[in-house]
C-alpha cells in the first residue's frame, strides 16, 4: 500500500493541511458525501465545462489551439479513454519516494502522523479522497474567490485519477481491490529489487508472469493497474539486468523492438568527469574551450568552461566554420556572449535561426533531403551546445523540428519541403509559445485579484505578460520583484514594469522570508517542468517557494507545455548548467570591484555559480500552463499526451 | 559566411613620396622584403577569405599590383584587381566597384594594414550585434625611437592617425568618431546620443586599423546618396555614427522585424509579442532602448548600430600610411612582431639569407634581416635594419635603423641611421645619411652629408 498512498498524497499536498489531523479517517468520509455524492462521481468530467466558465484540465484537441481559445471549453474532456488508464502507472511512477508526500504544503505536520493517516485513508475510493481534500483546501486558500477552483482542481486531478475512476465507480469495494493489488504489487516491486543479484532475468520474467496471470482475474479493475505493475517493473528489469557493463544501462533499455521507445530514451549526457569522453569530445568541437581547472567536486560532471576565452575564440574563427549557416552562427555568439537569455528567447531565437538555415539549404547531390538535413540540424545544435548548453525546452523543439523532417512524405520536392518546415517551426513558435503565453496569461490572471501582493523571482516573460495584462485589466494590485546576484535579472524587469506604472518593490532574494509576511501570490517562472512535477528552474526558485510554502502563500507556476519533459529528477545536481564561477565575486559593470581579490586564483577556493535548481513539487499549488490550471502531479498526463512522439502541433 | 572582401590597395600615395615611384606602388612597398599587401593577403588567407577584390588606383599601378599577385598567390587566392581612377578616396572607390557587390556584408580592408587581428572577429562582432558598420580599433603605435630627428614632414604625416573616439560602456558600440581635420574644431557630441546612452567614454588612444564590416545594402545606399562622400573613414562612418539614433537608412528598424517573422499568417500583434520576448530577453542596448521609446511600445524610432571590434593589446596593428610608419613597421616585424613576416628568425633573432655573403669582422645584430644575394665586405656593422636582395654593400659600412631595399649599392664607409633607401639606388664612398629618404635610382655622390633630408630624382 505503501507506494500507492504517496502518489494520492502528492496529487493534493494540502490535503494534510485541512486534513482536521484526526488519525482516524471516517470523519472525513461525511465531507466527500457532502460535496459529491458517489454517484455523480464521472459526470462533473463531462458536464463541469457546461456549467462552468472555465473549463478545468482544458485539454483541447490540439487543433483547436490556433484557432480560438474559447474553444477550450467544449472539448475539455476528451481525455482519449485509453490514456485514462494509462494515467495511471505515470501516476504512481512519478512518486517513488515517499517522503515527498510527507512534507505538507503548509503544515509541516509531523512525517508519522501524516503516513498514518495516509494509510487509513487508504480504505477509501480515491475519488472520494480528492474531492474532499479539494474542496477543503480551495475553501481555505482562496476563500470566497470569485473563481470557483473547486471544480477546476477537481477535474485537474481528474485527469490523473481518471484512470482509476471507471475502475473505483462501483465503490469501495474495487477501490480495495486495486488496494491489495497495489500491495501486490509492492512485494514484487521491493522484491525484485532485493532478489536482483540472484535472480536471472528470466526468473525474474516468470514471476512476473505469474504475477501478471494472478492480477488477470479482477479484469475490470485490474486493465489499467496491470499495465501499471508492468511498466514499472519493466523498468527495473531492464535497468539492473545487464550486469555486465554499467555504461549499457542505455541500452538495456533500448532494447525494446518499437522504435518509438528508443527515441524517447534521452542519449546519455556527456559526464566531463571522464576523462577520455571529454578529450574525444574536445577533437570534434567547434569552440576550443579551456575547461576550468578548479571545479566544486559535486559538478565535475558537468561543463564548465574558462570563461571569457571562449568568444575571442570562436570568433577569430568566423570564416574557417563555412558548413555553419550564419544565422546559427550568429545565435551561438549571441548565447555565448549572453546576448540572450531566457528559455523562451533562447527557444526563438533557436528556431528562427534554424528556419532561416532550411530556407537557405539546398540538398547536396546524391542525397536525400530527409537525411542530409537531419545531419545538418545535428550539427547546428552541437554547436549551439558548445556554445551554451540546450535547455529542456530547446531540446524538446529540436526533437519536434527532427520529427518533422523525418516524417517528411517523399514525394514533397525540395522547396515543398522547406516551405512546410518553415511553416511548421513558425506554427510551433506561435502556437507553443505565443498563444500558449497568452492563455498562460489569461488562466493566471484570473486568480489575481485587487489588493493582492504578488511575487516573482528574476525575470520570467510570463509572469511579466501576465503582470502587464493584469495591470491592463485594471486589477490593482502590488508585485515584489525578487532578485539575485550574479545576474540580476529582475532589475530589467522592474524597469518595465515601473515603466508601465505597476507599484513595486525590489529586494533580493536574502530578504525573501520577510518579505513573504505581506505576499498573497507567488508566480513563478520556469525552465522546465519534469514529470514527477519538479519545477526546474533559475537557480532561487526553489528557495522562493519554500519561503512561500512555509509562509502559506499559493505559489503558481506559469509555464508553457512545450517546457515539459518526460525525465524525473529528484535534485539539481543531475542536470543543471554552471555559469561564470568568476560572476560570483566580480559585480558586473564594475570590473573595479573583486570581492575575493587575489583569493580567486588559490587552488582551495572552489567557486560555484550553478544556474538552476529543481523545486519539489510539493512546494507547487499550481502549474499554469496552455492546457489549463493543472496540479504538479498531473504534468505526466500532459506529457503522456501532448508532448509524446513530439506531436506538438 | 556570406561575407565579401574589398582589399583598398590604394595607389601611389603623396605621403609617400619618396618611396613610392612608379615603378612600386604604395601597395607593393616592401616591409620585411615582403609587399605590404601580401600582409593582408595572408591574414585574409588564414582566415579563409579566399575571394577577395582587391581596388588599386590608377591602371598602372593596379597592372603592376596584379601581376605581382598573380604570380605570388597563384592557386592559392582568388583575387580580382579592380583598377579605379586615380583619387576617388576610399568611398569612390567602392562606388566604382559597387555593381560588384552582392554578398549581405563587405569587409573592408585597407591594403596598408599590417596586423594580426583577426578579420573573422570583426566579422563576428559585426554580426552578433547586426550592426550596420563596425570598425577595427587598435591601440595607437609606439612611434619609433628614431623620432627624435623629427622633421616638418614627419608631424604632418603624424595629424590623421590620431582621432577621438567616444565608447559606449561597454566599448561595443562607436558613439563619436572625429578624425583629421576636424579635430582642430571643439567637439561636438549629438546630445540625443548622450542622453540615450547615460555616459560616454572619450579616447584618442585608438586608433581607427582601417578594417571594417559593413552591411552592404547600406553602403550602398550611403554612397548613392551622398555622392559627395570621399573617404570612409572620414565621410561614411563618421555619417553612420551620427545617425544611428535617427536612422534613414532602410535597412534597419521595421524591416528587421519584418525580417525576424517575415510569415504572412502571423498578425501583426503576434509578431510584436515574438519580437518582444526576444527583445525583453536579451541585454538591450541602447538602441533598443532608445526605438522602443521610455514607454515600451514600439514606436516608429529607426535606429541602427555602429559597433566597435577594439583589438587585443597583445595583437599587433599598425598601418603603413606614412613614412614614419614605415620604419616603424619595418622595424617592428623584424622585431617584436616578427611572427608576421613568417620567416623564422634564427637565435639571435636576426635573419641572413643563406646566400647572402658577409665579409670578415662584420656583424649583423639582432632584429635585422639580410635578403638573398646580398654581399657586404669587411668590418660592417649592421643594427635594427633591413637589407633586401641583391645589395652590394661595401666595407666599413654602419648601418642602423634603416631600411636598405633591393639592388643597392652602398660605397666603402658608408654610414646610414634611420633612413629609407630604396631600390636601386647608389650611394658612393663615405656617405653619411641620418633619417633621410632616398628615393629610387638616386645616386648620392661620395662624401656627401644629408640629415633628415628626402633625396630623390627629379620627376620628368
Amino acid at each position: 500500500m505503501e507506494p500507492r498512498r504517496p502518489s494520492r498524497a502528492v496529487i493534493d499536498p494540502k490535503v494534510r493541511q485541512v486534513g482536521f489531523i484526526t488519525p482516524n479517517a471516517p470523519p472525513q468520509q461525511p465531507v466527500r458525501t457532502q460535496s459529491y455524492p458517489p454517484e455523480s462521481n464521472s459526470p462533473p468530467l463531462s458536464e463541469s465545462p457546461a456549467s462552468n466558465s472555465l473549463s478545468p484540465v482544458m485539454i483541447p484537441p490540439p487543433r483547436h489551439l490556433s484557432d480560438n481559445l474559447t474553444a477550450y471549453r467544449t472539448p475539455a474532456v476528451p481525455v482519449p479513454e485509453s490514456s485514462r488508464r494509462r494515467a495511471e502507472p505515470a501516476a504512481v511512477a512519478c512518486s517513488y519516494d515517499p517522503s515527498e508526500s510527507l512534507f505538507g504544503t503548509s503544515s509541516p505536520a509531523p512525517s508519522p502522523l501524516a503516513s498514518s493517516r495516509l494509510v487509513v485513508d487508504g480504505e477509501f475510493s480515491e475519488e472520494s479522497w480528492f474531492k474532499k481534500s479539494d474542496s477543503a483546501k480551495f475553501a481555505s486558500s482562496f476563500p470566497g474567490g470569485g473563481f470557483d477552483l473547486t471544480t477546476v482542481k477537481n477535474v485537474g486531478v481528474a485527469a490523473a485519477v481518471a484512470a482509476k475512476k471507471p475502475a473505483a465507480v462501483s465503490g469501495n469495494e474495487k477501490s480495495k481491490a486495486s488496494g491489495a493489488e497495489s500491495k501486490n504489487e509492492l512485494p514484487s516491486g521491493s522484491g525484485s529489487k532485493t532478489s536482483k543479484v540472484k535472480m536471472t532475468k528470466s526468473e525474474r520474467r516468470s514471476l512476473q508472469e505469474s504475477q501478471r496471470a494472478a492480477k488477470g482475474g479482477n479484469k475490470s479493475a485490474g486493465a489499467s493497474s496491470s499495465r501499471a505493475a508492468k511498466q514499472p517493473q519493466q523498468k527495473k528489469d531492464a535497468a539492473p539486468a545487464p550486469p555486465s557493463v554499467a555504461a549499457s544501462e542505455k541500452k538495456g533499455t533500448d532494447r525494446p523492438p518499437e522504435k518509438e521507445r528508443k527515441k524517447d530514451v534521452p542519449a546519455p549526457r556527456m559526464q566531463f568527469d571522464d576523462k577520455s569522453r571529454v578529450e574525444k569530445a574536445k577533437k570534434r568541437a567547434v569552440v576550443n574551450q579551456t575547461e576550468v581547472r578548479n571545479r566544486v567536486e559535486l559538478f565535475r560532471h558537468l561543463p564548465q568552461y574558462e570563461h571569457g576565452t571562449q568568444l575571442p575564440d570562436l570568433e577569430s574563427k568566423f570564416f574557417r566554420n563555412d558548413p555553419m549557416h550564419r544565422a546559427v552562427y550568429k545565435v551561438g555568439l549571441q548565447y555565448l556572449a549572453g546576448d540572450i537569455t531566457g528559455g523562451n528567447a533562447r527557444c526563438i531565437a533557436m528556431l528562427q535561426a534554424f528556419s532561416e538555415a532550411i530556407r537557405d539549404y539546398t540538398t547536396p547531390a546524391e542525397k536525400t533531403l530527409t537525411r542530409d538535413l537531419t545531419a545538418k540540424i545535428g550539427s547546428y545544435v552541437s554547436f549551439l551546445i558548445e556554445c551554451r548548453p540546450l535547455s529542456i525546452s530547446m531540446g524538446n523543439a529540436i526533437r519536434f523540428l527532427k520529427n518533422r523532417i523525418a516524417k517528411l512524405p517523399l514525394t514533397l520536392s525540395e522547396s515543398e519541403a522547406k516551405t512546410s518546415l518553415c511553416l511548421d517551426i513558425d506554427r510551433f513558435i506561435n502556437e507553443k509559445i505565443i498563444l500558449a503565453d497568452r492563455v498562460i496569461v489569461r488562466h493566471a490572471s484570473t486568480k489575481i485579484r485587487d489588493g493582492d501582493v504578488l511575487l516573482t523571482y528574476g525575470s520570467s516573460c510570463v509572469v511579466e505578460m501576465l503582470l502587464s495584462h493584469a495591470l491592463e485589466l485594471g486589477k490593482k494590485f502590488h508585485v515584489v520583484i525578487v532578485d539575485s546576484r550574479p545576474k540580476l535579472e529582475g532589475q530589467s524587469l522592474l524597469r518595465r514594469l515601473v515603466a508601465n506604472g505597476l507599484n513595486c518593490t525590489y529586494t533580493h532574494l536574502n530578504a525573501v522570508s520577510y518579505i513573504m509576511h505581506e505576499v498573497t501570490r507567488v508566480f513563478l517562472g520556469a525552465s522546465s517542468i519534469l514529470s514527477n512535477g519538479t519545477v526546474y528552474s533559475r537557480v532561487g526558485t526553489a528557495a522562493v517557494a519554500m519561503v512561500a510554502n512555509a509562509f502559506s502563500v499559493p505559489v503558481l507556476i506559469c509555464c508553457e507545455a512545450y517546457k515539459f519533459h518526460e525525465r524525473v529528477q529528484l535534485d539539481s545536481i543531475c542536470f543543471n548548467e554552471l555559469g561564470d564561477p568568476q560572476a560570483v565575486a566580480k559585480v558586473s559593470g564594475r570590473g573595479d570591484v573583486n570581492y575575493l581579490g587575489s583569493l580567486g586564483n588559490k587552488d582551495n577556493l572552489q567557486l560555484l555559480n550553478l544556474m538552476y535548481d529543481a523545486t519539489p513539487s510539493e512546494y507547487i499549488s499550481m502549474i499554469v500552463t496552455d492546457y489549463g490550471m493543472i496540479p504538479p502531479t498531473s504534468v505526466p498526463v500532459i506529457v503522456r499526451e501532448y508532448c509524446r512522439d513530439q506531436l506538438w502541433i | 559566411m556570406d561575407f565579401q572582401v574589398v582589399v583598398l590597395a590604394g595607389g601611389f600615395s603623396k605621403k609617400l613620396v619618396p618611396l613610392v615611384s612608379k615603378e612600386v606602388p604604395k601597395a607593393l612597398l616592401p616591409v620585411a622584403n615582403r609587399p605590404v599587401l601580401s600582409y593582408v593577403l595572408d591574414l585574409l588567407e588564414q582566415s579563409n577569405l579566399k575571394d577577395l577584390i582587391v581596388v588599386v588606383e590608377g591602371s598602372d599601378a593596379a597592372f603592376r599590383v596584379g601581376g605581382w599577385i598573380s604570380a605570388a598567390y597563384l592557386d592559392r587566392l582568388h583575387v580580382d584587381v579592380a583598377p579605379v581612377p586615380e583619387d576617388i578616396g576610399t568611398a569612390g572607390a567602392l562606388r566604382a566597384i559597387s555593381h560588384h557587390l552582392t554578398a549581405r556584408d563587405i569587409l573592408v580592408v585597407s591594403g596598408d594594414l599590417v596586423s594580426d587581428v583577426p578579420p573573422g572577429a570583426v566579422a563576428a562582432a559585426h554580426r552578433r550585434h547586426d550592426a550596420v558598420v563596425t570598425a577595427t580599433l587598435c591601440s595607437n603605435p609606439v612611434s619609433g625611437p628614431a623620432d627624435s630627428g623629427s622633421s616638418g614632414a614627419k608631424d604632418k604625416t603624424k595629424k590623421p592617425g590620431r582621432n577621438i573616439i567616444g565608447l559606449d560602456p561597454s566599448r561595443q558600440f562607436l558613439l563619436h568618431i572625429a578624425a583629421g581635420a576636424e579635430l582642430e574644431k571643439d567637439l561636438r557630441v549629438q546630445k540625443s546620443i548622450l542622453r540615450a546612452v547615460g555616459e560616454m567614454e572619450l579616447r584618442a588612444d585608438l586608433m581607427d586599423a582601417h578594417l571594417y564590416a559593413i552591411k552592404r545594402s547600406v553602403l550602398l545606399e550611403v554612397l548613392d546618396q551622398k555622392e559627395t562622400f570621399q573617404s570612409i573613414k572620414k565621410d561614411v562612418l563618421p555619417y553612420l555614427v551620427r545617425s544611428q539614433l535617427k536612422s534613414e537608412v532602410l535597412s534597419n528598424g521595421a524591416p528587421q522585424v519584418e525580417e525576424n517573422g517575415n510569415d504572412k499568417v502571423n498578425s501583426q500583434s503576434k509578431r510584436i509579442t515574438q519580437s518582444q520576448i526576444l527583445a525583453n530577453a536579451s541585454n538591450r542596448s541602447f538602441h533598443e532602448l532608445y526605438a522602443f521609446g521610455p514607454d515600451g511600445s514600439a514606436s516608429a524610432r529607426r535606429t541602427h548600430k555602429c559597433c566597435v571590434y577594439i583589438a587585443n593589446n597583445n595583437k599587433y596593428c599598425a598601418r603603413l600610411n606614412s613614412i614614419q610608419a614605415f620604419s616603424d613597421i619595418n622595424r617592428d616585424v623584424t622585431g617584436e612582431a616578427n611572427h608576421l613576416s613568417g620567416y623564422s628568425f634564427s637565435a639571435h633573432n636576426n635573419l641572413i639569407h643563406p646566400s647572402a655573403e658577409l665579409g670578415s669582422k662584420t656583424t649583423v645584430g639582432p632584429h635585422c634581416l639580410l635578403g638573398e644575394g646580398s654581399q657586404m665586405g669587411d668590418k660592417c656593422s649592421v643594427k635594427r635594419s633591413v637589407i633586401g636582395r641583391h645589395c652590394r654593400i661595401g666595407s666599413s659600412v654602419k648601418i642602423v635603423n634603416s631600411v636598405v631595399m633591393d639592388h643597392v649599392t652602398i660605397g666603402d664607409g658608408c654610414s646610414v641611421q634611420g633612413s629609407v633607401v630604396c631600390s636601386n639606388v647608389q650611394l658612393q664612398e663615405r656617405v653619411t645619411l641620418k633619417d633621410c629618404q632616398v628615393g629610387a635610382s638616386y645616386v648620392v655622390t661620395a662624401g656627401s652629408e644629408y640629415r633628415g633630408e628626402s633625396l630623390a630624382k627629379k620627376e620628368k
